[in-house]
């Protein structure tokens, strides 16, 4: 398995600011690919070089053992793009859209009536895609992408002003399209969505890739705390405190009693001899913990 | 299905299913056709007052004649017949001294006050030609015929409007919502050539143009407006298509300057309403001053209209509007350059 896609120190400015500032990362061949960050952090400038659609202002670029830049349509026929739930042609139903976009790569308009069953639009078919909700215009949009059946498949932000059930959904759609075997890279601000989805992560902020990993092994290369909450008068601020042992915060946000601690096998084990395991959450790190310990602030979505 | 067929499919239904594009495009123009046709339609047959100052004999001479033309009252008070001009309520106060025929008009209705001018001319000529007092007849000819009724310039001047104004609009509207909702940015990323998406939506427009030039002449020929078109009136096709062209490239400017489809509307409605106006599409400019006649050379709508007045009800043949023809698109061409200049594929 090689890399289909490979950045070596890529770098664009606009005037002063920096977007991209000396990115290198690559990606294999089936892989599930994250890039995280906050907005403006420089993920959908370097996703835009990538795709080919902005040129870079220094290094290099390879996808499928070619360059995106300048615009080269051999590349584009085997790569899939979503963009935004909105980028739809106005006034044209849902099956009239991805026919659209069939055509545009010389595919039949059956399998573009296949694909839109593949993302269950089936009965939306005939809808305007204006009146499509948010999460069935996403799935429309990829399905829009996927119609030429490309190797690779570029979703940015796919599941940004989603409610939780569409995003769980979504997930779940993407997932069998990496599991088809393409290559999906995906950026996201959703920390929660990079840990349920990717392979790897790339955490990028101010234009620059902080760590690249998988999501597990971030996590626990993370010398974190593990935070133990119990319901608010089921146990005192002080007991608690007593039983945390030095070096561990305690915290009542009236809800409930929450104590950070790098040995939880001992609180807990504290806990459970004052029989007060109902009703317990034990929170392990997550990639917020991560972003918070490599950039020193609270992750700022 | 190529990706110009396709595209330019998607565009037609996008338009077709656009209500409002659909009115501004088809029913706002044939309503000011109504509008227009019916308030000018007895404007030509009108008979223009004169009044009569004493006696003229070379009036009297040919009354028969003139009475078709020339509504005469008389008068013995030339200063209560002058004070008439001046209100308007007759359009030239006429006296004879001698052999000299004088008349005073308004300069306030230059159109009629030449008109009759032109009238009392040839009776002069004719009078000179056969000498006095001999009997001679005179047949004064409205300087408009009968047969070139309010219809038949208003047609022209608001069909060549109607279609720059659907070519304007429907390229800057396009350009920016496909901007701002990315489509142009997924085209780019589809394996389509730039000059499929291109020919597709100049397709789009022009068969638009047509469509609406079909419309209007249908209903401008209904015995009801009776629009009567020259025999070469198929030379208006021609001249529609680089009118399409022309003002899809101003609506391209638009398109590129504004950052909304609001705005884009906004921009091509200031460009192309006042142009109308000055170019003569809603009134014929025959009556204007000079200096705006001269201006209005500068508007490309001016030569289409000229063009299209030319061919559709002047009768004129169809060589005679060829420079119109390659002004328009001499227009189309700078505009569209300029237009490439703006041009954005990304909102950022």
């Amino acid at each position: 398995m090689g890399s289909t896609i490979i950045v070596n120190d890529l770098r664009k400015h606009y005037g002063q600011v920096r977007a991209v500032d000396g990115v290198s990362f690559s990606v294999e061949e089936g892989e599930f690919f994250g890039i995280l960050g906050p907005n403006g952090a420089g993920k959908t400038t370097t996703l835009e070089i990538v795709e080919g659609l902005r040129e870079a202002d220094s290094g290099a670029v390879e996808v499928l053992g070619m360059r995106p830049w300048p615009r080269n349509p051999k590349l584009l026929t085997r790569i899939g793009v979503q963009l935004q739930a909105t980028s739809f042609f106005e006034r044209l139903t849902a099956r009239e859209q991805i026919r659209t976009f069939a055509s545009l790569y010389g595919v039949a308009a059956k399998k573009a009536d296949e694909m839109l069953a593949q993302v269950g639009l089936e009965d939306k078919a005939d809808t305007p895609a204006e009146r499509l909700s948010g999460g069935q215009g996403q799935r429309l949009s990829i399905a829009c992408a996927l119609v030429h059946d490309p190797d690779i498949v570029f979703l940015d932000e796919p599941s940004a002003a989603l409610d939780p059930q569409a995003r769980r959904n979504l997930w779940d759609l993407l997932r069998q399209i990496n599991d088809n075997g393409r290559t999906v890279v995906l950026t996201t601000h959703y920390m929660d969505e990079a840990e349920s989805l990717c392979d790897r992560v790339a955490i990028m902020d101010d234009g620059r890739v902080l760590e690249l990993g998988p999501p597990a092994s971030l996590v626990r290369g993370l010398e974190s705390v593990t935070r133990i909450s119990l319901e608010t008068g089921t146990l005192s601020v002080e007991s608690a405190a007593e039983i945390a042992g030095p070096g561990a915060s305690v915290d009542d946000d009236g809800v409930s009693v929450t104590i950070g601690t790098d040995d939880p096998a001992r609180v807990l084990t504290a806990l459970a001899e004052r029989n007060l395991l109902t009703g317990i959450q034990v929170r392990g790190a997550t990639l917020e913990d991560v972003f918070l310990n490599l950039t020193g602030r609270e992750y700022r979505a | 299905m190529t990706a110009f067929t396709s595209l330019s499919r998607a565009m037609l239904l996008g338009w077709f299913r656009d209500r409002s594009a659909l009115f501004f495009s088809i029913l706002f123009p044939l309503m000011f056709l109504v509008l227009f046709g019916g308030i000018f339609s007895d404007m030509g047959t009108s008979k223009m007052a004169v009044i009569q100052v004493g006696r003229v004999p070379l009036l009297e001479q040919s009354a028969a004649g003139l009475g078709d033309v020339l509504e005469i009252q008389k008068s013995d008070d030339p200063a209560a017949a002058r004070e008439k001009v001046r209100e308007g309520d007759v359009v030239a106060a006429i006296s004879q001294q001698g052999d000299t025929l004088q008349v005073s008009y308004s300069a306030a209705d230059q159109v009629r006050s030449g008109t009759v001018q032109g009238v009392l001319r040839q009776v002069v000529t004719q009078a000179n030609a056969v000498g006095v007092p001999q009997r001679f007849t005179m047949t004064a000819q409205q300087v408009e015929d009968d047969s070139l009724k309010a219809i038949q310039y208003v047609t022209p001047g608001l069909l060549s409007w109607a279609i720059a104004m659907g070519a304007a609009f429907g390229a800057a509207a396009t350009l920016v919502t496909w901007r701002e909702k990315r489509i142009l940015r997924r085209l780019r990323l589809a394996p389509v050539a730039l000059g499929s998406v291109v020919g597709a939506r100049v397709g789009v427009s022009v068969a638009i143009a047509l469509i609406q030039t079909a419309i209007f002449l249908v209903v401008a020929s209904l015995p009801f407006f009776g629009l009567q078109l020259s025999a070469y009136w198929w030379m208006a096709i021609p001249l529609v298509v680089a009118g399409t062209l022309t003002f899809m490239a101003i609506g391209l400017v638009a398109g590129g300057l504004a950052k909304s489809a609001e705005a884009a509307s906004g921009i091509a409605n200031l460009i192309v309403l006042p142009m109308a106006f000055l170019s003569g599409s809603f009134i014929p400019l025959d009556a204007a001053p000079g200096w705006l006649q001269t201006l209005s050379n500068v508007f490309p709508l001016k030569h289409l209209n000229q063009g299209l007045l030319d061919v559709m009800v002047r009768g004129q043949g169809p060589l005679s509007v060829l420079p119109e023809l390659g002004i328009v698109l001499a227009f189309g061409l700078v505009i569209g350059l300029i237009a490439m200049k703006v041009f954005r594929w990304d909102s950022v």
